[in-house]
This record gives structure tokens, C-alpha cells and sequence, in this order.
């Protein structure tokens, strides 16, 4: 069971992701720690492992930091549930091995704090706090595929033997 | 069916005849280009999956510019451990600190970008050599790694937006003001996924580096990669920037190739843009912000830190006094020492700014310039984002030189116009 924290904002950058003044590391532990921190000071203090986040359209908008994945990746995030993606993010996260949910649906239909279960199989979001199903579309298969072998290294060296 | 000039160019890169959009590819990479944030954790990543190759270390171009001159301990660790894997893996293009420069400056001035070629670079205004006809795009670290070990990678071809930018520019608006118009009209994913395609005669009154300006902020729409046509412009740069290998081939849009979107501007009509906190697409008329008090103006950045800029801006300020504090950051040691050698710095000195070496610096709140909470400031950088130049209680209003050169002379948002 996941806690919904839910962000009612569309073009959530990766500034408020990760600032730049944290940039001149790279170890995850540390990113962590500032995870969202210029969206909202509170989230690292009250986020549990496994919360997923709930927000609008293009989120990850700006840098090509991964920092911003390792970030979220770092604080145990379970996923991240938004309108749309911007492509770099999005495509970060695949390369990570870490899996991304688009739903339009989502924002109107978890209330900040709802407990969520995940069939990412199945594409559904099953909200327990109100006891509605959310459907997604999975991702397509060639991302699942590099999210099964763990990140796109793993996948590039399989590929290579 | 015709094809764009970026499924020409990715199709080449893919050894395909044709592609269209939304078709899956990998393509050959013909320049990967490296900086101190986003590298050190590719090369760390490769290290640990024991993978140890560089596909040509002659298609790999290493600056540092984010932090550099290293800002701190830790991104001193950072320098040192590009600097050690740029030597060991003896790439051929590494500009450590003396030649070091921000990154979308320096590729072109050193003869790095060719047209129809296809570039990344770990950095997300990598779209900025675009402006050469050349297919660019940002990428993070793992797909820098994956670049960086087997010079491919995959893409999907991207749908194609049009920008038609017809008209002459009237006095003190430049194509700073254009592309902050663009991005204010479209949004900040008005382009997500796609390739933005620049046309029209607007662009022919434009140098290479007032065209850079706008494709450098194509990523600022959501776009995927900013592209314009090859012309003599272009060809005139080329042959006096290319060093090593000057050949390359030129691709252009078929005229029945396929477009999701076009968009009409009339740059005749346009005025000098500020777009205010906290996204770029917050793009007005400075007639509608002017007045508003600044702490400090910026010259600077991949956007705008090249000669041409800091000429604009020396206009603007010889023999005036700033009232502000006004940094200038030319983005190459080559600009610099033109602008040190052109006279432009004793402008500088005299109205009061302070010049610093190339870095992107502040650009991104990384040091040389930070804002303190409640600080406002005019930046000719291309990102106003909540924290981004300091504090997350400062604002970033985004301008060209010339009015972020006004502003300094006033402390406040001014129009630049009345100083022409």
C-alpha cells in the first residue's frame, strides 16, 4: 500500500526536483535528501517508502539531469503519476529502469493522502482510499523491456553477449 | 511521401531511405558532447557495469562549464574525475580550464558542429546546434553513457512543428525577443516530443549566433529538438569555424513533407520580450513590466553569452552607470578575449559591472551571482524556474542583452529602445 502525495501543478521542473545547488554530487543517498525540495520543504520529512506522487502535466520539465530520477529513486519513491511527462525525464527514467505512469485521470481522482495499490501488469491504479479504479495505458514494450532488465545499461550489455 | 529536414537527417543516421514520425530508430551518433554535471556519473555508471570502451574518442568534445572554475570541494571531485577519464581515454577534444567554455558556445566556435550530423550531449540545450541544420538533442546520463560505449542510440523520429518567422525586426528586439514570443505563444510543452522547425525570412537577417539564441531555448516549448535550414549564413560560419573535418551534407525539408502544427509570426510586429517568474513561457511586452525594480541583471549563458551579445550590451552601457549589480559572463575565453580586445570590457569596468570567467555560473544557481531570498533579477539565460539563479524565494525575469543592459543602467526593468 502506497500514500498518494498528490501536487495540483502542471511543468513541475527539475529545479523544484532536484536544485542545482545540489548538483555537485551525484551520490543518490545525498539527492535524496532534497528530493522536491524547492516544490515543497515538507515532502522528504513526510514521504515513507514506496508514496507514490500524484501531479499534472509535464512534469520533469527542463534539464536533462538524471539527478532528478536518482532523486526520486533515492527517497524510495514508488512512481510518479502525472498528466504527461517532458520527454527527457521520461526518458531518464526508462533508461533507470524506473517506471513511469501517464494518466489524465489521476490528478481528479486521488485526494492527497489516499492509499493506492499499483497492478503495473494490468495498467490499474487501484485508489483503496475511495475505492475506485484508475486505468492506464502500460508502457509500450521495448521500455518494459529495459525496465525488466534493469536500466538501459543492463539491457545495452545483454544485447552485447 | 517528403520528408523533414530532422527525418532526412535521422534517417541518414539510421542507414534508412525513408522514416517517419513516430518510428522507432536507432541512429549512428556523430558528436557526443560531455560537461562536469551530467558526465561523471556516466563514466561512474560504465565503471560499474564493467563496460570500459569509447566508441571514437575523436566523436567526443569534454568541457566542464557548469561549475568551472570548480566551485567547491565537491564539484572539484567532479573535474577531477572528468579530467582523469578524458585523459585515459585520450579524447582528442577535451577544453580543460583555460580553454573550457559553456558548452553550446564552444562546439560551434571550435568547429564541432557540423549540418546533417546527428549530436547529443548530456545537457538539455544541447537543441541549441540545431541552428546549424543539424539534428541535437539533450540526454541524460545513462543514455550519455550508452552514447559514449556504442555511439548509438534509440529515438523515436519526432513529429514536426513549423515556426514561420516572417518580417524584419524592428530597433532593439532580437532574437532573444523572438523565441521568448514563440515559447509565450505555444507554452512550455507546446512542442513537447516534437522537432521545432524554424523558417522564413526572419532568419536570413540573423547571424548563426542571434539563430543559436533560438534554438538553444527550443527545449524551453517541451521540443524534442529546434532545427532551421542551411543557407549561405550558415555556410559562411562553417567555413571559418570547421577545422578538422570540413565536409558534411546538407538536408532540407521536401515541400510536401508532412507538418502536425504551424505557427505564423510576424516579427515585424514584435517588441522586447521579459518573460516573468516562474516559466519561460511567461513572455510579455517589456511596455507591460517596465519599472519593476531588479536587484541585479545577468549577461550571460548558452542563450546569450557570445561576442555579439556582449557587443549589444557594451552599446547599451558605454558611459553609463549601473545601479544595479550587472555581471557579465562571456561564454568562451575566445569571446572573451575579443570582448577584452574590442574594448568592451573597459565599458564594462566603467559602468560598473563586474566580468567573470566562462562558466555557466549563476545561469543555473550554481555560484557568480546567486540570488538572496526576495532578490529580483533580469537574466539574458533561459530559465526563470522557482530557485533557479538562488534562493527559492528570488525571481528570474528573462530578457535579451539589450534590455537586461537597460535595466542595469536604471534598476529596472527598462526598455531598451530608449538607449538605441
Amino acid at each position: 500500500m502506497a500514500r498518494a502525495h498528490v501536487y495540483k501543478r502542471d511543468h513541475i521542473n527539475t529545479d523544484e526536483i532536484i536544485p542545482a545547488r545540489y548538483l555537485n554530487t551525484d551520490n543518490e543517498t545525498e539527492l535524496a535528501t532534497h528530493c522536491l525540495e524547492d516544490l515543497d520543504a515538507n515532502f522528504i520529512k513526510s514521504a515513507k517508502s514506496g508514496d507514490i506522487v500524484v501531479a499534472g502535466d509535464d512534469f520533469g520539465c527542463g534539464s536533462s539531469r538524471e539527478h532528478a530520477v536518482w532523486a526520486i529513486r533515492g527517497a524510495k519513491i514508488g512512481t510518479i503519476i502525472a498528466k504527461t511527462f517532458a520527454r527527457i525525464f521520461y526518458r531518464n527514467a526508462i533508461d533507470c529502469g524506473y517506471y513511469l505512469i501517464e494518466s489524465t485521470d489521476a490528478i481528479d481522482k486521488i485526494n492527497d493522502g489516499d492509499e493506492v495499490e499499483i497492478d503495473y501488469n494490468n495498467g490499474l491504479i487501484k485508489n483503496l482510499s475511495t475505492d475506485e479504479d484508475i486505468s492506464f495505458k502500460p508502457l509500450p514494450d521495448f521500455a518494459v523491456e529495459i525496465i525488466k532488465d534493469g536500466g538501459l545499461l543492463e539491457h545495452i550489455k545483454k544485447a552485447m553477449k | 511521401m517528403g520528408m523533414t529536414i530532422t527525418e532526412k537527417i535521422l534517417a541518414r543516421a539510421a542507414g534508412k531511405k525513408q522514416v517517419t514520425a513516430g518510428d522507432l530508430i536507432d541512429a549512428n551518433i556523430d558528436v557526443v558532447m560531455c560537461h562536469d554535471v551530467t558526465t561523471p556519473p556516466a563514466i561512474s555508471m560504465l565503471k560499474e557495469k564493467g563496460i570500459n570502451r569509447v566508441f571514437d574518442a575523436e566523436k567526443i568534445v569534454v568541457t566542464p562549464d557548469h561549475f568551472q572554475p570548480a566551485k567547491d570541494i565537491k564539484s572539484a571531485e567532479l573535474h577531477k574525475r572528468l579530467d582523469m577519464w578524458a585523459k585515459e581515454k585520450k579524447i582528442k577534444y577535451y577544453y580543460p580550464l583555460g580553454k573550457a567554455g559553456v558548452c553550446h558556445a564552444l562546439l560551434p566556435e571550435q568547429g564541432h558542429i557540423r549540418p546533417g550530423e546527428v549530436i547529443v550531449g548530456g545537457d538539455s540545450h544541447t537543441c541549441t546546434y540545431g541552428a546549424f541544420g543539424a539534428f541535437s538533442t539533450g540526454i541524460g546520463s545513462t543514455d550519455l553513457a550508452a552514447a559514449i560505449a556504442t555511439g548509438q542510440l534509440w529515438f523515436k523520429v519526432p513529429q514536426s512543428i513549423k515556426f514561420v518567422l516572417n518580417g524584419s525586426l524592428g530597433k532593439g528586439v532580437y532574437s532573444k525577443d523572438v523565441i521568448l514570443a514563440v515559447i509565450a505563444r505555444i507554452g512550455t510543452d507546446g512542442a513537447l516530443y516534437k522537432a521545432m522547425e524554424f523558417v522564413g525570412d526572419t532568419l536570413k537577417e540573423m547571424t548563426m549566433e542571434a539563430r543559436m539564441t533560438i534554438t538553444n531555448m527550443a527545449i524551453e516549448a517541451g521540443g524534442k529538438n529546434g532545427i532551421m535550414p542551411f543557407d549561405e549564413i550558415t555556410k559562411a560560419y562553417l567555413d571559418e569555424h570547421l577545422t578538422n573535418k570540413k565536409e558534411y551534407t546538407v538536408f532540407e525539408s521536401d515541400g510536401d513533407a508532412e507538418y502536425c502544427q504551424t505557427e505564423v509570426f510576424d516579427c515585424s510586429k514584435l517588441e522586447p520580450m521579459v518573460a516573468k517568474p516562474h516559466l519561460p513561457s511567461g513572455g510579455v511586452r517589456v511596455g507591460e513590466i517596465q519599472g519593476l525594480a531588479m536587484n541585479q541583471s545577468y549577461i550571460g549563458s548558452c542563450t546569450n553569452g557570445r561576442i555579439e551579445d556582449l557587443r549589444i550590451a557594451a552599446e547599451i552601457l558605454k558611459g553609463k552607470t549601473v545601479k544595479i549589480r550587472t555581471l557579465i559572463v562571456p561564454a568562451t575565453p575566445v569571446i572573451w578575449k575579443m570582448a577584452k580586445d574590442e574594448g568592451l570590457f573597459d565599458i564594462f569596468y566603467d559602468a560598473g559591472c563586474v566580468i567573470s570567467a566562462p562558466t555557466c555560473g549563476a545561469c543555473l544557481g550554481g555560484f557568480m551571482g546567486i540570488l538572496a531570498s526576495g532578490e529580483k533579477c533580469i537574466s539574458t539565460t533561459n530559465r526563470n524556474f522557482v530557485g533557479r539563479m538562488g534562493s527559492p524565494e528570488s525571481e528570474v525575469y528573462l530578457s535579451s542583452p539589450a534590455t537586461a543592459a537597460a535595466s542595469a543602467i536604471e534598476g529596472k526593468i527598462a526598455d531598451p529602445r530608449k538607449y538605441m
